[in-house]
């Protein structure tokens, strides 16, 4: 039987509203949620759908308004200090440290604060900027190094306390594709080399989750909408095919399109540079396509590629949430 | 409970290490530290030299703008430190590892004490020389007493402020340059405290500064045991009572913060 790391029931939390006569703004409304040890579990959900305000409630940093939440297995209101010692936090475009401070020393410092001897936390600081790149950078003071290199600090500072559980929100943010290559590799590897461990990441690179999560959860308007295997939140847009069109470019089409019967959903971008129009739609059958070049003939646009796409976490998100995860809302 | 006590302890090392490397690595800041406050004190010094003032006030001009340095420490180095610690993200860090909060701000004052320390000597000694203070020390024990109980109050009082600030959120710094200001006055940096009358003189003795420096100069300068706005030993006692009821209540005061904070949400909301 498995254990369960992170565990919430009916967890709801609402902030009140700036006035009083503003009504509270529900940013988490029911959520129920298992994650188990050795589990790399993700969160997708578009800005403001409730993500970093689960993350806080997680952390101890934030109560809930009702429901439970249990962090390896204890209450986050009522046991925050048996909590704090198994997890950690990195956070996306964090500037923790100091400015007059090395790598090294911030890290240490940090590291203080979870108790870890100095013997101990000198290996894991080395092990951990080996591993992000930073070695070279080991005593550069931190006022001196790049957003990305800042980044990977964050990244080795979060894994110094050696947590059972860590939370990973939008950790990759700032970094190149190889730093974030080689971050990806070593969440994988130090998940692996202790089954008891656990982490939560949430992210808006869907790539990244469908490579890295072994569950993920999509969360809309502070609601849990969807919660399984990458391959199996996939199975539910397996049936109505992807397809997608690269046109001249568009003016006043789309909408023609958009309302066209057969057409479930879709997302479009023009590109000024190449005078091209790109569209990515779901239909409720194959031949609803035959209907669409008509269409586009019709309107004397070109068709400069066409193709039918296995369906990806976007179009999962897409499906369930109404946009993409980068958009924001109207 | 030894390891919380280990725990603890690093925490303290680790926070104040920040601002003992700050002070080395950055010298520059000893010369604005320490000449730019010279300019302001030795206006006070020439005033009293141009009205004949008793010599010992001259004596006491340096002595309070040595302790200047202290109080300004615990103004923006104390009290400011955890709302601006929460802007930058650092804040949500501190309240997620397991240490307690009073560990970072035990270390923030341990480490801003060694900083400020090294301001304050080098304004006490140049000011000494350029004019010639002349001490006559009554008791050595009761003056590094005082000193030292003062500080504890006045960290502790720090450390209240801390709490406070961090829920007055935006308003820190307009709050900041309000207390900074009149203390100088109320707390009778240049001047014995006992000139502004019993009330005035024992409503301005809830800074612990206040008896901190109208003791301090009763023990460093003989003749001024009759301008002294209280006995120096009962000073001590007061202190002594302060420095127990500011850490309790900086204590308190940080818990009920740190719950308010996290059931309104506050606490880790930037530019807050």
């Amino acid at each position: 039987m498995q254990t369960e790391s992170i565990k919430t029931e009916q967890l709801t939390r609402a902030y009140k509203g700036k006035k009083k006569a503003d009504p509270s703004v529900i940013a988490l409304d029911q959520v129920d949620l298992s994650v188990y040890e050795g589990e790399l579990f993700g969160l997708l959900g578009p800005n403001g759908a409730g993500k970093t305000t689960l993350i806080k409630i997680l952390t101890t940093l934030l109560l809930p308004t009702s429901g439970k939440a249990l962090v390896a297995g204890f209450d986050v209101d009522k046991e925050a200090q048996k909590i704090k010692p198994l997890i950690n936090m990195v956070s996306g475009g964090e500037e923790s440290g100091y400015g007059i401070l090395t790598v090294v020393e911030t890290i240490w410092m940090f590291s203080q604060f979870y108790g870890i001897p100095n013997k101990v936390a000198k290996e894991r600081i080395d092990k951990l900027l080996e591993v992000v790149g930073l070695k070279d950078n080991a005593k550069t003071k931190v006022y001196k190094l790049s957003t990305g290199m800042r980044q990977k600090m964050n990244f080795a500072r979060g894994f110094v306390s050696d947590p059972k559980i860590i939370f990973l929100d939008e950790p990759m943010l700032g970094l190149d594709v190889e730093a974030a290559r080689t971050c990806r590799k070593f969440i994988k590897n130090w998940l692996n080399e202790n089954p008891t461990r656990t982490v939560l990441l949430t992210t808006h690179y869907l790539v990244e989750a469908d490579e890295l999560c072994d569950r993920i959860a999509i969360i809309n308007h502070g609601k849990i909408v969807a919660c399984d295997t990458p391959d199996n939140l996939k199975l539910l847009v397996q049936r109505e095919p992807i397809f997608q069109l690269e046109t001249t470019m568009m003016q006043n089409e789309i909408d023609e399109f958009k309302q066209m019967a057969g057409v479930i959903d879709l997302t479009y971008s023009h590109n000024i540079d190449k005078s091209t129009t790109s569209f990515r739609m779901r239909l409720s059958k194959e031949e609803v396509i035959a209907k669409i070049i008509g269409t586009l003939t019709k309107h004397n646009l070109k068709i400069i590629s066409l193709e039918k796409r296995e369906p990806s976490l976007e179009d999962v998100f897409i499906k369930l949430v109404g946009k993409k995860i980068e958009e924001e809302d109207a | 409970m030894r390891d919380s006590i280990i725990l603890n302890l690093r925490a303290v090392w680790a926070r104040a290490y920040v601002r003992i490397v700050g002070a080395n690595r950055e010298p520059s800041w000893i010369i604005a530290e320490t000449l730019l406050p010279l300019f302001s004190l030795s206006a006070y010094v020439f005033l009293y030299k141009a009205i004949d003032a008793p010599a010992q006030f001259i004596g006491f001009v340096i002595l309070g703008g040595t302790m200047t340095a202290y109080w300004i420490a615990i103004l923006w180095g104390m009290a400011a430190q955890f709302y601006w610690e929460k802007t930058s993200g650092q804040f949500a860090l501190y309240l997620i590892a397991p240490m307690s909060r009073m560990a970072i701000l035990m270390g923030m004052a341990v480490g801003g004490f060694f900083m400020t320390t090294i301001r304050a000597v080098a304004t006490l000694i140049i000011g000494c020389l350029i004019f010639r203070v002349e001490f006559q020390v009554v008791s050595w024990v009761y003056l590094i007493l005082i000193f030292l109980l003062s500080m504890v109050a006045l960290y502790g009082m720090g450390m209240m402020f801390a709490s406070l600030f961090l829920l007055w959120g935006r308003e820190v710094q307009h709050l900041t340059n309000l207390l900074q200001e009149p203390i100088y006055l109320f707390s009778g940096f240049y001047f014995p405290v006992k000139c502004l009358g019993t009330w005035v003189s024992s409503f301005a003795s809830l800074i612990p500064l206040t008896l901190g420096l109208d003791g301090m100069r009763q023990c460093l300068f003989g003749q001024a045991k009759a301008m002294g706005f209280m006995s120096f030993k009962l000073e001590v006692l007061i202190l002594l009572g302060m420095d127990i009821v500011f850490l309790y209540l900086a204590g308190k005061m940080h818990r009920i913060m740190e719950y308010k904070g996290k059931k309104e949400g506050t606490l880790t909301t930037r530019w807050q």
